[in-house]
């Protein structure tokens, strides 16, 4: 094939196409941010400004200082840390008994995490709502803590499984023979290879506790313990929507997760196409 | 009497032994009460209260109800059939639009150009952002006032007047629809490429030996080649999809005329505005009985389990 003829192939079926998929992307991410940042008489007038003109921090301040932003998200921060914290230590130890032992039951409990995916979302609304008003839980931040780390468990156990077998059994068994204990072979060899899926697992499990809505939505009734997607959830309701701070609330809660999702999206896209392949 | 020292090597040695026994049901037991306590215990309870009058606001008047709530689903509800019907539209147009655009993007992102690294990662934005943020996203987009769409549509020449999207029966179960497709596409694009990256180059050099194009190798070798990836992402996806109901209660809440009310929907309006738990439980307890079966029967026809 000619090199131009190659060239014109090659901007139809490559350039072209890969530029209309990152302006697909990217576009509502770009409107939203420069949402944000228009004064608010600018926002609903008759000629849509394409371009940022007169950028002000005016509806930043709104959301955080007057909307209650500031409480959204620490909510949510201190939410996501702790399902962070606990689904770690838990699916570390349960994906170490995966790889690592042969046990009667085995088959059984892989069976049992591969189900907990099958169980609809909406199914659990009503009875944990039951169940959390009577423990005189609701809008206590213990209870989404509680519940995010048990629907994240199950797929981060395999996630793990899949990261601890990756490590040679050998490393462990050395280090046993220089004298290590278990637990001392365990932080010193283990633990540092382990690192990447570590990091990878808890921006998984971040991202997921910091965008679930419906559970929150439900188990929340105190606007004060709203988290970030119940507060926008709200705002959105409301009559008269503030754009303006709409706009900027979105972009304060943007900017964690694309933060995390940039630090592990390589780790993640291995650890899920991984784990999806089986 | 015996020497302590003349038996503490045996019992040592079973002790080890038990304790290796024991080491992976300690490592899995916590959980297993976690799934348990938060997950199991909750679904068993949705089957027994569907089976009773259960209202949160008037507690006096709970009582068992028998196949009642089943009963009325089936007879008397005007929403149950519209909702299901409109679940089917939602996870086929989602899930198969997903799949043919992940698949697109997929393809494009495996080829080898400058900055692949960096623009995989712009490609795969959308999947850490939530549905809410979706949908405020969108609805700045979609604003009848402000949107973008209507200043292009306008412009263009397509449209007279502003048009209210979300607000309109024919357009807004659409407009949902497209900003979902938004969100989901990326969670097929990463799965694909994964899978792809694992064929081996000689497949393509022999098709392209053999003389196959573009289309015949896409048909001949990727595909079959992504067979077990499809078939579990789509099974996963349309489950999650079932349930997904985030754009739906935030863009439209379900309307306009409960054109957007799919049967998660329909729960969580139940849930979250009325009072009938009882009822809802019925309701929730069809649903599972639907995704098992549907579960079953997808993994059966699809040949899953022979390869």
């Amino acid at each position: 094939m000619p090199t131009a003829k190659k060239r014109v192939d090659k901007v139809l079926t490559f350039y072209i196409p890969i530029t209309l998929a990152l302006m697909w992307t990217l576009f509502p991410i770009y409107w939203t941010i420069n949402t944000a940042f228009k004064p608010e008489g600018d926002i609903i007038k008759k000629s849509v400004d394409y371009l940022p003109v007169n950028p002000t921090l005016d509806n930043f301040r709104m959301a955080w200082d007057n909307i209650g932003f500031a409480d959204y998200f620490k909510n949510s921060l201190t939410i996501a840390i702790f399902t962070v914290i606990i689904v770690l230590i838990i699916s570390i130890l349960a994906g170490y008994a995966l790889a690592r032992y042969d046990f009667k039951g085995k088959r059984v409990y892989m069976l049992m995490l591969l189900m907990t995916q099958f169980i609809p979302r909406s199914m659990l609304i009503i009875p944990l709502f039951i169940i959390f008003n009577k423990l005189g839980l609701i809008s206590n931040p213990l209870s989404l803590i509680l519940i995010y780390s048990t629907v994240e468990i199950p797929f981060c156990s395999v996630l793990m499984s899949g990261f601890i077998s990756g490590i040679p059994r050998e490393l462990e068994e050395a280090a046993a023979i220089d004298g290590c204990s278990k637990m001392q072979a365990l932080r010193q060899v283990v633990f540092p290879l382990l690192l990447p899926g570590i990091v990878a697992t808890g921006v998984f499990t971040f991202i997921y506790a910091w965008n679930e809505f419906l559970l929150a939505l439900m188990l929340t009734n105190v606007q004060a313990r709203f988290t970030l997607p119940v507060g926008l959830s709200f705002m959105m309701g409301e009559f008269n929507v503030n754009y303006g701070a709409l706009a900027a609330g979105s972009v304060i809660a943007l900017i964690p997760a694309i933060i995390l999702f940039a630090v592990a999206q390589k780790h993640l896209v291995n650890g899920m196409g991984g784990a999806v392949k089986g | 009497m015996e020497l302590p020292g003349s038996q503490s090597l045996p019992i040592k040695k079973s002790k080890v032994t038990v304790s290796k026994k024991i080491a992976p049901y300690l490592f899995i037991l916590p959980s297993l009460l976690m799934i348990g306590i938060f997950l199991f215990y909750p679904m068993g309870t949705v089957f027994y209260y569907s089976f009773q009058n259960y209202d949160i606001s008037a507690p006096f008047y709970n009582s068992f109800a028998g196949f009642d709530n089943f009963v009325k689903i089936f007879t008397d509800d005007t929403l149950f059939w519209p909702s299901l019907l409109n679940t089917v539209k939602w996870i086929i147009s989602q899930v198969g639009l997903q799949l043919v655009f992940g698949l697109i993007i997929a393809i494009l992102l495996n080829q080898t150009f400058k900055l692949r690294g960096f623009v995989r990662a712009l490609a795969f934005i959308p999947w850490a952002i939530s549905g809410v943020l979706t949908s405020v996203m969108w609805s700045l987009m979609y604003n009848e006032h402000m949107g973008v769409f209507n200043d292009l549509l306008l412009k263009i020449g397509i449209i007279d007047e502003p048009q209210a999207f979300l607000a309109s029966t024919s357009s807004a179960f659409t407009a949902v629809v497209i900003a979902e497709l938004w969100r989901g596409i990326p969670f097929f694009a990463i799965t694909l490429l994964a899978s792809l990256q694992s064929i081996p180059v000689d497949l393509y050099e022999a098709a392209r030996v053999d003389g196959a194009g573009r289309i015949k190798t896409l048909f001949y070798v990727i595909l079959p080649q992504l067979k077990r990836t499809i078939v579990l992402t789509t099974l996963l996806r349309t489950v999650w999809e079932f349930n997904n109901v985030d754009l739906l209660f935030n863009l439209t809440g379900g309307g306009p005329a409960n054109t957007t009310t799919t049967y998660a929907m329909y729960i969580a309006n139940t849930a979250v505005h009325g009072s009938n738990f009882g009822y809802g439980s019925a309701l929730t307890v069809i649903a599972f009985l639907i995704l098992t079966i549907f579960a079953a029967v997808y993994l059966k026809i699809s040949k899953f389990e022979e390869e």
